[in-house]
């Protein structure tokens, strides 16, 4: 299934990657190609199957609520890339 | 006396016991050997060797105050996914390039624990995304066999440096064969645990119903001790399995008699190199010759793993990677006022092309309207490729495949064209789709280039599979070769 261009711009859009015009022309070419290897699945019928979201069973696995250590706000903040004081600086996020 | 990087980790462990050498005489060999072949393999992405001898030493005090245990002084390399407080751990990747963990991973804490000696961070795909290591942002591993070829990947580190010498152990991480596919194009052993044996916690995630760590060692015994090592409940990881501890090594007792195996016709597929069919065929009838009975069996989903795989590891991929927004940690473009644009910004110069290749496949697989159609669907076939294997392990205890059906190929060879590249791995990817155990052994040579047999069990059927490759290594020699670097 070919995909447009306008596909590969929407795609990008929703995983947050910028792209220049170059990528934007391979991965159309790349990702149609992937794409089309998928076509195979359809040939299976799977109405009737239930889907594995993992292949080891386990049932919801849950703790007691109770206090732990955790990790200090100074490590915590170690790898920020901006930081002010005890927080993480970001860019506004609401316009004025 | 071979030199001591030369040794196997339980010929190291009975030389330490013994007082033939120190923990530090062996880490400062294992540097030794890092300077003369480095250069060339380029194996590691971080070298620790300040940090090493440290271990060293306390390993040493702990083994001369009789507190050692079956790690105390070995040195080993740390794939760079494998949180490691404090040491840089960066994925192979610019967007993690000056990241270092504040905690460890629980695979490290434990052979750090049990005296293990950290000699640095092993080379990667980015990510753990690729089959060849040629996706590492920062350079390419070489085969050491060929150092014109690739080591394979993801764990491409970790396979040549076990194979060149420059570690006695590396531990890799294994989502669709990264540890079993390296292992066969150097020429060594590496297994896949059952999911959900080894915690998980630390591992920094790719497609985390697939991701597994495991070993590469240079035998089988290797591998066990490794995994007795690194195996266990883990609390941090709700996926962890809670099982009572196991002795891995106690199970290798040579004898394969009775041992059902099947050979899965659908792995011999077309395309499949002559060297490589004839070595595992060799393997076959070796082990044939040792007891085991040997059937066809046949599991006819393995067409659709492929597809299954592409679409179900890209879609954990773009959830797992959506983290990476220059905020928190990792790499972080500022030049722009606007906040969505310094994250697309972050992410299209912090991630490779591969990475924003399966982010992309994965938002698109996992998108309003082709939900059902890919992501669905998938998880749909994986239920049919795993009760493929159930059936099939009610007729034999194991299967023996090729774990690649090509040896390595040149560096560049298949960077341009993703498809080739993903179809490496069509051998090891169903294995991971049902969270089986499997490892991959040294069988042969295809013009000069290692083979590796694959050998896959049911869930936790480890010790199965390390007695059958251990029995099958003690009647060859293939194990014993090293490449002349």
């Amino acid at each position: 299934m070919p995909l447009e261009r306008a596909d590969v711009e929407h795609i990008a859009a929703l995983a947050r990657i910028g792209l220049s015009e170059e990528e934007i022309v391979t991965f159309q070419e790349q990702l149609s190609n992937i794409l089309d290897q998928f076509e195979l699945l359809k040939q299976l019928d799977t109405s009737e199957v239930e889907p594995t979201g993992h292949a080891v069973e386990l049932n919801s696995v849950m703790r007691e609520d109770e206090a732990e250590e955790s990790l200090s706000a100074e490590d915590t903040l170690l790898n920020a890339p901006r930081r002010e004081g005890d927080l993480f600086r970001v860019k506004a996020v609401l316009e004025e | 006396m071979a030199e001591l990087w030369q040794l196997t980790l339980h010929e190291a462990r009975a030389g330490l016991d013994a007082g033939s050498f120190s923990a530090v005489e062996l880490a400062h060999a294992c540097f030794e050997r890092i300077g003369q072949v480095e250069e060339r393999v380029k194996a590691y992405v971080t070298l620790t060797e300040n940090h090493a001898l440290q271990q060293a030493e306390a390993a040493d005090k702990a083994l001369a105050e009789g507190r050692g245990g079956p790690m105390s002084g070995i040195p080993v390399q740390v794939k760079d996914l494998i949180c490691t407080k404090g040491i840089p751990t960066t994925c192979s990747s610019r967007m993690l390039e000056n990241f270092v963990p504040v905690y460890d991973a629980t695979v490290w804490e434990k052979l750090a624990a049990q005296g293990a000696v950290l000699l640095g961070k092993g080379n990667m795909d980015e990510f753990a995304m690729g089959s060849s290591c040629e996706n590492s942002a920062f350079y390419p591993t070489h085969n050491p066999w060929d150092l014109g070829r690739v080591p394979g990947g993801s764990s491409g580190g970790a396979a040549a440096a076990v194979a060149a010498d420059e570690a006695i152990l590396a531990l890799g991480s294994d989502t669709g064969g990264s540890i079993r596919q390296p292992a066969s194009l150097c020429g060594v052993a590496g297994l896949k645990p059952t999911y959900g044996r080894v915690s998980r916690y630390g591992l920094i995630a790719f497609a985390s119903s697939l991701d597994q760590i495991g070993p590469v060692g240079k035998d089988v015994t290797d591998c066990a001790i490794a995994l007795n090592a690194i195996a266990g409940y883990d609390p941090r990881d709700s996926t962890s399995l809670n099982l009572p501890a196991t002795d891995f090594t106690a199970g290798l007792t040579g004898d394969i008699k009775g041992m059902r195996l099947g050979i899965p016709s659908e792995y011999f597929v077309e395309g499949m190199e002559p060297g490589v069919r004839d070595a595992v065929e060799g393997a076959v009838k070796e082990l044939e010759s040792l007891g085991a009975s040997v059937e066809p069996v046949s599991l006819p989903t393995t067409e659709y793993a492929l597809a299954c795989y592409y679409i179900i590891a890209p879609s954990e991929c773009s959830a797992n990677l959506a983290r990476y927004d220059g905020v928190k940690f990792g790499y972080s473009y500022q030049d722009t006022p606007d906040m969505w644009q310094a994250m697309e910004t972050t992410r299209q110069q912090g991630f490779g092309s591969e990475v924003k290749r399966r982010i992309m496949l994965g938002a698109y697989a996992l998108s309003a309207g082709y939900y059902d159609a890919y992501y669905l669907k998938a998880q749909q076939v994986r239920t049919l490729i795993r009760q493929d294997f159930a059936r099939v392990f009610e007729q034999v205890d194991a299967l023996v495949t090729p774990t690649s059906p090509v040896v390595a190929f040149p560096i560049g060879e298949k960077t341009a064209d993703p498809v080739q590249m993903y179809l490496i791995d069509v051998c090891t990817l169903p294995i991971n789709i049902a969270g089986l155990p499997a490892m991959s052994v040294p069988c042969g040579f295809s013009e000069g280039l290692p083979v590796g047999m694959q050998l896959i069990g049911p869930q936790l059927a480890e010790e199965r599979l390390l007695n059958i490759a251990y029995t099958y290594e003690q009647a060859t020699e293939w194990h014993k070769a090293r490449p002349g670097i």
